[in-house]
């Protein structure tokens, strides 16, 4: 599903005296099949942007786009079930929607309330449990009792168990341990190629150089770049003014180009910084 | 009511205690208005406070959105059910009459007076500014060996996680928005059954602020009880006995005006 922004604007709490700009006139395509990855500063409206994705909220100007769907001022709360359906959504610290008695039960929900049947959902939770790293022991576990890191993965099974076509991660790893982070960024990468389009917003450039195939910046809820990596990690003006950092590779190779290497692009990723450090060095 | 919003005029460096127990006074002398001339003297007072606070007036009209259903189900029911000898119209139980109209239109005013008064002192006051009044009103009951720091100290607390909660409530729905529940659909039950997968992450997540709270006030080394300095010293300063001056001319006026 492609899914696209046109002149899309929200305004928080737009009819009152305390009105705020959430977005800011977006028009953005997010490409189906593709891993798209959104950055921004703390408060930039990232946040706002994906939450249309599925009408969690609605632009209060322009028009939103998923698939055959259109969603705009107008659109009403009903008859969403679908799209939410299609569109799964990982929000920040998802731990805190657990409330079952078992995390089967746990996973089970979302797919009930799409209309799954027991069974279905059953064998939908038994999937996702081992999807997300955990073994079938932990079904029967209460969501309560278990620490931070496996909170969060049965939370996210707990989407993926109504297996949506869009996967939108708000902030997926925060808080996880390195290993833990991998693990899970490298699932959602498996995700994609079964087919999944991922949206991904993060402040980690790693996983951006790693894992995304597109990157929108987004800043005071504007759309300022939109581009490959290697592209947005290679501009200037967007460095220059702080409006991005860069990945360590990309960090390294700055620091090596100052000590005799050139690079025509920064290579944002370890095998680029790799190649390109073996080809200097053998040239020579 | 309204949440504080941040500003800086005469309403707000009032002290605190002044402005919580004028509001109360206010809302018991609006009860002495019964003419038009009454209720214009504190209408005008009201307008007077609002235009002092240099807010915008749209948030006092906001303060009136979530009780507008109850104040016109009060107008509608004093405007047809006010029994009168020359009645307008007469329909079965209902009666439109000229006294009717003119209590309805009281009550009208009362609503408006009492809800714009509390909402200047909510936009205006810091929720702990409010229980810092209230633990120096209620500080002669320590006497009685009531524990007014300790109680204070839980108002200031369920006040300041107040927003905190709604904010809080508003994510767990969203989130289970988000896995296919759809709030206010469906029959009764079903419609109470959609409630408890935000109820219980709810309480979860209040226990951990709870207890994480406990343990980071703890680590700071807070004892409850005697000898606690205060970080915030309220001070009475000369505009708020000018205040008070004014409110007790405001009410000899009032008393002057109405009709006995
Ligand atoms: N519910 C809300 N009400 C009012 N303003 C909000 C709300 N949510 C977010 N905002 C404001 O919108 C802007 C963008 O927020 P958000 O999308 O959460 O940013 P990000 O996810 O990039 O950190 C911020 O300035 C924030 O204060
Ligand atoms: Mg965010």
């Amino acid at each position: 599903m492609e899914i696209t922004f046109e002149h899309v604007t929200h305004s928080y709490n737009a009819d009152g005296p305390t009105a705020s700009l959430g977005l800011d006139d977006v028009s953005l395509t997010i490409k189906d099949g593709l891993f798209t990855a959104i950055v921004g500063q703390t408060g930039s409206g990232k946040s706002t942007l994906v939450r249309h994705i599925n009408a969690l909220l609605k632009p209060t100007s322009g028009i939103v786009k998923i698939g055959s769907r259109v969603i705009d001022s107008e659109t009403s709360n009903k008859n969403l079930k679908s799209l939410r359906k299609q569109v799964g959504m990982v929000f920040q610290f998802p731990e805190s929607q657990l409330f079952e008695e078992t995390v089967e039960k746990d996973i089970m929900f979302g797919p009930i309330n799409f209309g799954a049947t027991e069974d279905q959902a059953k064998e939908s939770a038994q999937k996702m449990i081992q999807m997300v790293g955990l073994d079938e022991s932990y079904l029967s576990k209460s969501p309560f009792d278990l620490s931070g890191g496996q909170m969060r993965r049965v939370a996210i099974a707990g989407v993926l168990a109504s297996d949506p076509e869009t996967i939108i991660l708000d902030e997926p790893t925060a808080g996880l341990d390195p290993v833990g982070r991998q693990e899970i960024m490298d699932m959602f990468k498996g995700l994609q190629k079964n087919g999944k389009t991922i949206v991904l917003i993060t402040h980690n450039m790693d996983d951006v150089a790693n894992y995304a195939d597109d990157v929108a910046v987004i800043h005071s809820g504007k759309l300022i770049a939109n581009g490959l990596p290697k592209d947005i990690f290679n501009n200037n003006d967007l460095l220059k003014n702080d409006l991005l950092t860069l990945p360590k590779s990309a960090e390294f190779a700055k620091k090596l180009s100052q000590k005799g290497f050139s690079f025509s692009k920064l290579p944002i990723t370890i095998d680029e910084l790799g190649t390109e450090i073996k080809q200097q060095l053998n040239g020579d | 009511m309204g949440r504080y919003l941040p500003g800086d005029s005469l309403i707000y460096h009032l002290d605190p205690r002044g402005k919580f127990l004028l509001t109360f006074y206010f809302v018991g002398i609006v009860f002495f208005a019964n003419n038009v001339a009454s209720y214009a003297l504190l209408l005008a007072f009201v307008l007077f406070a609002v235009y002092l606070s240099k807010i915008n007036f749209g948030f006092f009209i906001k303060g009136l959105k979530p009780v507008f259903w109850l104040i016109l189900f009060t107008v509608i029911l004093q405007l047809l059910f006010t029994p009168s000898n020359n009645p307008i119209w007469h329909w079965g139980i209902f009666t439109l009459s000229k006294e009717g109209m003119v209590i309805s239109a009281y009550i009208f005013m009362r609503f408006i007076l009492i809800i714009f008064i509390s909402t200047l002192l909510t936009l205006t006051t810091t929720p702990i500014e409010i229980s810092d009044s209230i633990e120096s009103i209620l500080k002669p009951l320590k006497r009685i060996n009531f524990p007014v720091t300790q109680v204070a100290l839980m108002l200031s607390i369920a006040l300041r996680f107040v927003p905190l909660l709604v904010d809080e409530t508003t994510k767990i729905m969203d989130a289970q928005r988000a896995r296919g529940v759809d709030f206010g659909e469906g029959g009764l039950i079903k419609r109470i059954k959609s409630f408890v997968p935000i109820l219980i992450p709810l309480f979860v997540s209040s226990f951990s602020i709870a207890y994480d709270l406990a343990i980071a006030m703890e680590s700071r080394g807070y004892k409850d009880g005697e000898g606690r300095s205060k970080y915030r010293v309220l001070s009475w300063a000369r505009r708020d006995n000018l205040t008070i001056i004014f409110m007790i001319g405001l009410t000899i006026i009032l008393l002057f005006l109405r009709s006995y």
